[in-house]
């Protein structure tokens, strides 16, 4: 049996009348692919905040890598990487500004800074980038670097949010094979994406539905369960029952 | 007539020696009342070209029409017939549903009553909301807002950059929808998009990537074009699978799909043994082999990999 | 060449686009007043900046300290300094021995005023009727200085009327002032027209730019650019509501001013709204330059803060005054719309004087806003590169 690391028990956030996260329920085991989705408004974000420790919980209980969301946030940021499709990488910074940046506040020691940003380079095939300024490489590779510098602490968990929008299918992949690489060295990968093939290759997904988990299971389980042909028409069968009009 | 005529069309970026080309001599032509795609990655160049074909950009080289006016002569000609929502366009935020609507068919000089059989399908789906706020809205009923706006003063083609971006499976399904309605109405539609499986809805696809078109044709000839066998391969671990195919000396291509990986061999006559074999091999359990068809995703990939 | 295809036939050009110039400005009413931290910055900041000004400087004359320097030691020089002490405005602290005490009493920074007697100061007083007192103040705070050496005058001469009563005799004293560190000397009330034009500088030119700007960052440029509306009715759309602000605060600052601070109107106020609305227009113009020189909102603030917040406060004359500066920089000065707008207020409102004293410096800014606008609409892109 492996390590729980992301548990969550009736995690609700309210924001006065508005339930942006009503009950969620579910566990994250070490080393697993947790696809998170839902469509716009569903209360991904909001949920997601509060696992990063970012935002205080109206009721519930959630507990990431063994600290609680409540009081130990900054034993859960230490824990924890995170990386959006938003921001990232600061762009007038170099490559290699970014990197020993990012392992800076993460309180990495300069010989460990030193090793790490090397390993990373040559495995990005970035050494000839390493001092260019991040807005000058191609959105594929920033996401990469993203991605990278978010695991180079060696977090338990780290926290995806749409990481692969508008590159190419083979970049794309490219992303998903580091993505697999990090979970096989047992660094547990909480993923959202608006990609449906994406959300196939996460071991797990769940499925928000106007702030409520509708459904939890494997790809192939939940195809089978809603008897659908692709990931597409579960998430449709699903979402389009939806009420919210906002985010 | 031609709705859009491009031809050798160049627009690069950056001075002297770092230039960039966005567009490098690409051609195309739609009918009218065609739908037509431009299916590319970002930094494919798509947002350079609807720039240039609504007026926004003057190209470097080449020559592009809209309804028969030229992009750089006829300007002010253009701008009369076009409707356009560019990407990332966000709505006045702070004005009302019905005020951004009011607000756009003015400067058209038009008036929501005038043109209302045209955005009707869609202005029902978000009227309940006419005085909410724009900022206040999910990104579905915003995409749906923006069609409004630029569908409002009956243009004779409408230019939708990337109009589906970041937004969620629903909404985008549903846009699309109201595109087949509004082609109906025999409006030429020319729009881009990131997402592969979007394709299918288009009448015509163009397939771009760095600043080329890498082919036009029909979705379904595109795919017919593959031209190979392609396997659909899945085990009990899937990412050293991908790993072994990828490593396997028969293999052409193999990618992560869904939850199988699409693999493409060289020599493909007995093969399916063969794979069955090799995986045995390498202690995989579980495998399961079988003939998939290709999708457009596929195609691009493959086609990136031709012109690589 | 402008051209606009009328295609729906029921109105001709000139109906078109009054309605979509009616329809616009009210769009950006729309989004003035939805924005309500703003425009409560923006109604509020004159107020309390003239409000401010007057209270910081009236607050500061009570009891201010001073030194005298008694030359004279007579019934006169005693009579004087005591009416001096026993004013609200002062408390003599220091009676200094000599004359090089005053240098040393004021850079101790313990005076804002020393007064020196000479010699024989009644004696001149009353037989030649005719006397000199000397009224030093530390002008590296101008505007209190003024204010000081005012107070201190005005009970001079409330002493020389006294002392003549009924005779026939008119002895004048003549306060003669001497400005250390600042000569030239401006008038106590110049805060005003200051404050006038730092406001419509802000106003005007930064929210037009910003207002520009934004229509870019949200991409909805774009859309408007592909469309018939003209870019002559986008300029003036985005510029009358900021206009109209404009002329609320000048309202606003003349009526506070007038109200609580007791500054008159000496002249008229037609005049002073008149050029204050050609001000405001400059101002719009450098707007609608700065927008088409930045990307971003943010630009657009930082540039309009550091090319012509600054200027206005450094060359505008009210701070520091420009005949005191450097040579280079009078020059510069002369490019700041502000100086001139400056000067035009303080003619007109309080000195009082009429438009024959102010054509020139009206000219100056009628020539810039042309100037600025030629280059605005002729460099404003239709398209986006």
């Amino acid at each position: 049996m492996k390590e729980i690391v992301i548990k969550a028990d009736k995690l609700t956030k309210k924001f006065g009348d508005f339930i942006a996260t009503n009950q969620i329920s579910f566990e994250v085991t070490q080393g697993e692919i947790f696809g998170f989705l839902g469509a716009n408004g569903a209360g991904k974000t909001t949920a997601m905040r509060m696992l990063c420790g970012l935002s205080m919980p109206s009721s519930g209980s959630a507990t990431i890598a063994g600290f609680d969301v409540y009081k130990q946030t900054e034993h859960i940021k230490q824990n924890i990487g995170y990386m959006s499709q938003k921001f990232s990488l600061y762009e007038d910074l170099t490559v290699k500004e970014n990197i020993r940046f990012y392992a800076g506040i993460y309180g990495l020691s300069k010989p460990v800074i030193r090793e790490k940003m090397n390993a990373l380079l040559d495995k990005l095939q970035l050494r000839a980038e390493e001092n260019s300024l991040v807005k000058s490489l191609p959105l594929g590779w920033k996401q990469k670097l993203a991605f990278s510098v978010a695991i180079l602490h060696e977090p338990k968990i780290v926290f995806l949010d749409e990481p692969t929008g508008g590159v190419d299918p083979v970049t794309r992949r490219e992303f998903w094979n580091l993505i697999y690489e990090a979970a096989e060295k047992g660094i547990t990968v909480f993923v959202t994406t608006h990609y449906m093939d994406e959300a196939e290759y996460c071991n797990r997904i769940s499925i928000m539905v106007d702030g409520k988990i509708e459904a939890l299971d494997t790809p192939h389980n939940l195809k089978t369960n809603f008897n659908a042909a692709s990931m597409d028409d579960v998430f449709l069968q699903l979402a389009r029952g939806a009420k919210r009009t906002a985010d | 007539m031609e709705a859009i005529a491009v031809h050798k069309l160049v627009k690069t970026y950056g001075a002297k020696k770092e230039t960039v080309k966005a567009l490098n001599e690409i051609s195309f032509s739609t009918q009218q009342g065609e739908m037509f795609g431009v299916i590319g990655p970002d930094g494919a160049g798509k947002t350079s070209l609807f720039r240039i074909l609504t007026t926004m950009l003057l190209p470097d080289g080449g020559t592009a029409t809209v309804d028969g006016f030229d992009v750089v002569k006829d300007m002010q000609q253009i701008r009369n017939r076009v409707g356009y929502m560019p990407g990332k366009f966000s709505l006045y935020q702070d004005l009302t549903v019905e005020e951004n609507l009011e607000f756009f068919a003015s400067i058209f000089n038009t008036s929501i009553a005038e043109n209302y059989d045209l955005v009707k399908d869609i202005y029902v789906q978000i009227e309940l909301f006419k005085n909410r706020r724009a900022g206040k809205l999910s990104g579905g009923m915003k995409q749906k807002l923006a069609l409004c706006c630029a569908l409002i003063h009956k243009p004779s083609v409408l230019f939708l950059d990337e109009p589906t971006t970041g937004v969620d499976v629903v909404s985008r399904k549903e846009f699309w929808e109201m595109l087949k309605g509004l082609k109906k109405q025999g409006i030429s539609i020319l729009v881009s998009t990131p997402y592969m499986d979007e394709a299918a809805m288009c009448d015509r696809v163009a397939l771009m990537q760095s600043g080329r078109i890498m082919t036009i044709d029909t979705p379904q000839h595109v795919i017919e074009q593959f031209g190979k066998r392609l396997w659909a391969v899945r085990s009990g671990e899937m990412y050293r699978l991908l790993l072994d195919l990828k490593a396997y000396e028969n293999t052409l291509s193999c990618h992560s799909f869904g939850e199988y990986h699409h693999l493409v061999l060289r020599n493909d006559t007995g093969s399916e043994a063969a794979v069955l074999h090799y995986l045995a091999s390498k202690g995989h359990r579980q495998v399961e082999i079988k003939t998939a068809s290709p999708n457009i995703e596929d195609c691009f990939m493959q086609l990136m990999n031709d012109n690589a | 060449m402008m051209y606009s295809c009328n295609w729906h036939g029921a109105l001709n050009e000139r109906q078109t686009d009054m309605k979509q110039f009616i329809v616009f400005v009210r769009k950006e009413f729309r989004h003035i007043f939805r924005d309500r931290k703003s425009l409560l910055i923006i109604i509020m900041m004159p107020i309390v900046q003239i409000i401010l000004f007057g209270f910081a400087l009236t607050n500061e004359i009570k009891n201010s300290n001073i030194a005298v320097l008694d030359n004279a030691k007579d019934e006169a020089s005693q009579a004087l300094i005591q009416r001096l002490d026993a004013s609200r405005y002062f408390k003599v602290t220091q009676y200094l021995p000599t004359q090089a005490d005053i240098e040393r009493a004021f850079k101790s920074g313990t005076i804002r005023l020393a007064i020196v007697f000479p010699q024989g100061f009644r004696e001149s007083l009353m037989h030649t009727n005719h006397t000199q007192v000397q009224l030093i103040a530390d002008a590296s705070d101008p505007n209190t200085a003024t204010t000081v050496t005012n107070y201190a005058s005005s009970i001079l001469s409330d002493y020389q009327q006294e002392v003549n009563g009924n005779s026939s005799l008119p002895y004048t004293i003549k306060p003669q002032m001497r400005m250390l560190y600042n000569p030239q000397l401006k008038g106590a009330y110049n805060f005003v027209p200051g404050v006038m034009a730092m406001i419509l500088i802000l106003i005007c030119a930064m929210m037009t730019s910003v207002a520009i700007v934004r229509e870019r960052e949200i991409n909805t440029m774009e859309v408007l650019l592909v469309s018939p509306l003209k870019p002559l009715l986008f300029i003036l759309s985005k510029a009358i509501p900021y206009i109209f602000l404009s002329l609320v605060n000048v309202s606003t600052i003349l009526l506070v001013s007038v109200t609580l601070l007791e500054v008159p109107i000496q002249g008229s106020l037609l005049l002073l709204m008149g050029v204050s609305l050609l001000f405001i227009i400059t101002s719009v113009s450098l707007g609608l330059m700065i927008s088409n020189l930045t990307k971003t909102q943010q630009e657009a603030q930082m540039f309009s803060l550091m090319a012509l917040m600054l200027p206005t406060l450094l060359l505008g004359g009210f701070m520091f005054p420009i005949e005191s500066m450097p040579v280079p920089l009078q020059v510069i000065s002369n490019i700041v719309p502000s100086k001139w707008y400056y000067h035009i207020v303080k003619d007109v409102m309080i000195k009082g004087l009429g438009f024959s004293a102010v054509w020139k410096e009206s000219l100056v800014l009628v020539g810039m806003s042309l100037f600025l606008l030629g280059i605005s609409f002729k460099k404003f892109k239709t398209r986006l590169a």
